[in-house]
């Protein structure tokens, strides 16, 4: 019996009982036994023949048969058999011959069994199609091919789910599979164990079981072949990656508070907060490698030249200037010299130097290399998941069963989802019903017009409010070379002068997005995910041109010119000016959530009337959360503390905002495609924002030149070329590592293989490329024959029910002529 | 560290690790879940195996279940009788299915199970319109489900039986992307 369903009543299936379908022996059958024994002819042709000649003599006998029928309007034979396969008349209700309570019960005996049916239910068929999966698993371990015996298979099966001829019993099937268990390497059991859908005592009885033999025939490694013993490896390592950040994640930081956000406000708002983890993440990762191998040698080593007498006022927090100028937040403070530290008790005194030069380019290039292959990792696994081959919208039948989410556990939630499922499914279903709305000329013509309109009114207000920071931080630096001329202004008055800017900047963000956000109401678009992919374009366009503006201000100006605003160290003040902007971005978003968000409710509320709160903006947080983690990455090479500082950030902002989403917020209205929108945010993490940092940092180090009186550089030419000396140094010093020298030479330096290398990766994408398209088309070529095969299943089925019927009313028929006959005789 | 607990073997705790997508932190929290549910009959030592089953009432009143339409199929899916009548083993196997890690394949096994409401191996009309009338606290009328269900089977339906089988089933969640993360309970 199947473990898990009960078999209460099947009312389809009661005419079968002598040989249920349930039973749990039953692998699967093929059709050939069951033909057999419901045919009167043992062998196929004759069968074949049979059902032609009953064919025929039913045509001729079809207006007598009709009323031997026992429903009224029964499908005609006739049509059936006369005609070839035509999916139009077929699929009329009338003469759908497919309709259940019509069939036989040998017929529904054959149905029910089917492998389609049967598939993913019964005991015995889970056992075997595990058993080739394992085997399947087993081989392409061994690297020998893998899809042998697939001549065998009766159906084209995806899964390689063969129909075997000879069933074999349950018991041989679970040995093979146990055997197939033990054979396998440990993670590929442990895989294969979680993903089977049998009961948990089953489990680890097969489990039980696979271990019990670890002295029989295990994978030997003469069996494994190089190539894939590599691909183990890379599997393996990919493997122990991700199980370390899954470690991380099972560190359950803030468990508890997601689940009270996604119990009551669902998936949506949830990946925000997802989003948000996830950043802390990768400022833990950035602010260790720096703290361990930056901060802390130089925190240990003060440098010599003795600190500033600058006393601490609260300011500084504020400007980041001030006392803290002088302290390891800033690059200015770490030495170009070489520490000596001397350690070691006892007789053997022993003398380490640690460059902190050397160190601090290594250190900021190992950071941003690491982070860059963690993103590309998530991102690529991020969007396998979400990857979606049909470009179909609207699915009604994907939506009833997907739509539902699970996560939502708070009353009052759970009755506005599904509300909001009552009115998704009414729009479909209007959807549906009057697709053939034509819209008239002037219609689409004044549509035309609003989306130029809007379009704009936000290209304008971006580039006039790009200009204006344009000109501000022209006439901010202006006005900073008056001041370090003059000196007539005091030090800590001009430093709060210099929160102007990122003041300015934090109001642009904060404004102009919900500008955008009212020109967006007044537009008309075709499908929710249009309007919020054009509204998140929108805001990220802002965003980067202003950051576009504000790095030529830094890297263009202040660090070329910063001899006339009399600037020691112009690293330290960029350091300082990244500061400022990160802490002002977050006091304004303070403000933002603290009182914008409350206003915002108490004015829909009582002034707009709506019964509802308003809706937590999910793209437009999730935005500046980006904004923030560039500005962080920005800074990184100038304020070597400032994760630290966004560390600190992320989880004030956590609390804040699900304080303030508990209390004025509610759960969205809208469907919200959470997986593709994460994966979204993910991609415009690592495209616009990781990369535009990662290329101002490497254009910083690469080109300009780094102050003369202080930081880690000072002299060289470029940051960079403490690398290049560094390895010259190295060449002279120990020539034991002059083969460093010599891959350095020819191979980081040399453009021909940097070219090379760049080539071969665009012709290895190419290929992948073409390889996902031809993938595309076997799948679509594989549904057309998924559809076929419903096809000819149809077809069959109504073959078999003809068959049956035929020999019921041939029987009765014959008994009665029979009767006749001897009634004739009498 | 020292192995503090004395509520499974370590042998139970790893085999529960290997066939669950849990940690051993999680299965003991989980073991609380349990426990608190009925505290006089879970007993806290699981070393020999009791064979404890709580019922579906009590089960259903948890709170990550409560207000779930769907709470008493899933429930009866994951246990051994169909009544919904919970050992810890179905309890753990149930909330691993649901979790994060699990995988598509599997949790379409289980949606499908759910919503097979009268246990034919199929998702025939009378199953849709259930689950509809679930999904919006009957408020649809008679007529747009009707249409709805007749929309769903008429798209998702490949071979033309008028209900859905598990295949059809299947086939029609690998268009959802959203299945994974919408189908998933975090306890």
């Amino acid at each position: 019996m199947d473990r898990r369903v009960s078999f209460d009543s099947n009312p389809h299936c009661l005419e079968a009982a002598p040989e249920s379908p349930w039973d749990e022996g039953v692998a699967h059958r093929s059709f050939s036994p069951l033909i057999e024994e419901s045919g009167p002819s043992p062998d196929g042709r004759g069968e074949a023949l049979e059902m032609a000649d009953l064919a025929e003599e039913e045509e001729e006998e079809e207006d007598e048969e009709e009323e031997e029928e026992e429903e009224g309007d029964r499908d005609n034979p006739a049509v059936l058999a006369g005609q070839s396969d035509n999916p139009g008349s077929s699929a009329t209700r009338e003469t759908n011959p497919l309709v259940r309570q019509r069939w036989s019960a040998a017929t529904q005996r054959v149905l029910c069994s089917m492998p389609s049916r049967t598939m993913g239910q019964s005991q015995g068929a889970i056992i075997s199609r595990y058993c080739s999966r394992s085997e399947q698993l087993r081989l392409r371990r061994q690297s020998q091919t893998s899809i042998r015996g697939s001549t065998r298979s009766a159906r084209p099966s995806i899964r390689g789910y063969r129909m075997e001829v000879e069933p074999k019993g349950e018991e041989d099937k679970k040995e093979q599979l146990v055997t197939n268990l033990q054979s396998l390497v440990a993670a590929d059991r442990v895989r294969m164990l979680r993903t089977m859908p049998v009961s948990m005592a089953e489990k680890s009885e097969l489990r039980k079981l696979a271990c019990s033999f670890k002295s029989g025939p295990s994978l030997s490694h003469r069996e494994v072949s190089c190539h894939s013993r590599l691909k183990y490896c890379t599997t393996s390592a990919l493997n122990a990656c991700n199980s370390c950040l899954s470690f991380l994640q099972s560190l359950q930081l803030w468990q508890v508070a997601l689940k009270r956000v996604s119990g009551r406000f669902g998936t949506g708002v949830l990946s925000y907060f997802l989003f948000l983890k996830t950043l802390l993440f990768f400022n833990a990762l950035l602010f260790i490698i720096t703290g361990l191998f930056l901060v802390i040698p130089q925190a240990a080593n003060p440098p010599q030249h003795g600190t500033s007498n600058v006393s601490f006022t609260g300011l500084e927090l504020l400007t980041g200037g001030g006392y803290f100028t002088h302290t390891v937040m800033f690059y200015g403070y770490y030495t170009n010299s070489i520490t000596n530290t001397s350690y070691g008790g006892g007789a053997a005194v022993s003398r380490s130097t640690y460059s902190i030069t050397l160190a601090y380019f290594f250190t900021i290039g190992v950071a941003f290399f690491i982070t860059c292959i963690i993103l590309v990792y998530s991102m690529s696994k991020s969007f396998g998941r979400s990857f979606r081959i049909y470009k179909s919208q609207g699915n009604l039948a994907v939506k009833v069963f997907c739509v539902w989410d699970f996560k939502v556990i708070k009353v009052s939630s759970v009755r506005l989802q599904s509300e909001n499922i009552c009115t998704q499914l009414k729009e479909l279903l209007s959807e549906v019903n009057c697709r053939e709305v034509e819209k008239s000329v002037a219609q689409r013509l004044a549509r035309v017009a609003i989306h130029t309109l809007a379009w704009a009114v936000c290209l304008g207000s971006t580039l006039g409010c790009v200009l204006s920071v344009y000109y501000f931080s022209s006439h901010m630096h202006k006005d900073h070379q008056q001041v370090a001329s003059s000196r007539t202004v005091s030090s800590l008055q001009w430093e709060a002068r210099m929160l102007a800017l990122p003041v300015m900047v934090s109001t642009i963000n904060l404004l102009l997005p919900s500008l955008f956000n009212i020109v967006a109401w007044m537009e008309e678009y075709d499908s929710p995910s249009v309007r919020t992919h054009v509204a998140i374009f929108r805001n990220l366009l802002l965003k980067v041109s202003v950051l576009g503006v504000l790095c030529y201000h830094w890297l263009g100006r202040i660090a070329v010119d910063g001899q006339s605003l009399s600037l020691k160290c112009w690293e330290s003040f960029v350091g300082q000016e990244l500061y400022r902007f990160l802490l002002m971005d977050f006091i304004f978003t303070v403000l933002d959530t603290l009182i914008g968000e409350f206003l915002w409710k108490l004015f829909s509320q009582r002034v707009l009337r709506r019964k509802r709160k308003p809706v937590f903006d999910i793209a437009r947080n999730v935005l500046d959360l980006i904004y923030g983690q560039t500005l962080a990455w920005l800074g990184v090479l100038f304020t070597p503390l400032l994760p630290a500082v966004q560390i600190i950030k992320l989880l004030l902002l956590f609390y804040m905002k699900k304080a303030s989403l508990m209390v004025n917020c509610q759960a969205p209205r809208k469907p919200w495609r959470a997986s593709q929108m994460s994966t979204l945010f993910i991609t415009l993490l690592c495209f616009p924002s990781f990369l535009g940092a990662a290329v101002s940092v490497t254009y910083t180090m690469w080109t300009l030149k780094p102050s003369l009186e202080c930081g880690p550089f000072r002299g060289f030419k470029t940051m960079f070329l403490s690398g290049k000396e560094w390895i010259e140094q190295l060449k002279e010093t120990n020539p034991n590592l002059a083969w460093l020298t010599w891959v350095h030479i020819s191979l980081v330096e040399n453009p021909v293989f940097l070219f090379s290398v760049a080539g071969i990766f665009l012709i290895v994408t190419y290929f992948y490329t073409q390889v996902v398209d031809g993938q595309r088309k076997i799948i679509s070529l594989l549904q057309e024959q998924i559809e076929n095969e419903g096809q000819d299943k149809k077809f069959l089925i109504s073959r078999l029910q003809e068959a049956h019927e035929q020999k019921r009313t041939v029987s009765p028929r014959r008994r009665q002529l029979r009767s006749s006959e001897d009634s004739s005789i009498d | 560290m020292g192995n503090k607990q004395t509520i499974f073997t370590d042998e139970q705790l790893d085999a529960y690790q290997d066939c669950t997508f849990f940690t051993r932190k999680e299965i003991l929290r989980l073991h609380g879940r349990y426990h608190e549910l009925a505290p006089h009959l879970v007993p806290m030592d699981y070393t020999d195996e009791p064979d404890v089953k709580l019922p579906l009432a009590l089960i259903v009143n948890m709170p990550e279940l409560k207000e779930n339409p769907f709470r008493n199929r899933i429930v009866e899916s994951f246990s051994e009788d169909g009544l919904g009548n919970l050992s810890f083993n179905d309890f753990v196997d149930m909330f691993s299915v649901l979790s994060e890690m699990a995988p598509r394949e599997l949790k379409a096994i289980y949606a499908f199970k759910i919503y097979d409401f009268n246990v034919d191996n199929y998702i025939c009309k009378e199953d849709l319109e259930k689950t509809l009338n679930k999904l919006t606290r009957e408020e649809l009328t008679a007529e747009e489900v009707n249409l709805v269900c007749e929309k769903a089977i008429e798209e998702a339906d490949l071979d033309g039986d008028n209900k859905l089988s598990f295949a059809d089933f299947e086939n029609m969640i690998s268009r959802a992307p959203d299945f994974l993360s919408t189908f998933h309970i975090r306890i």
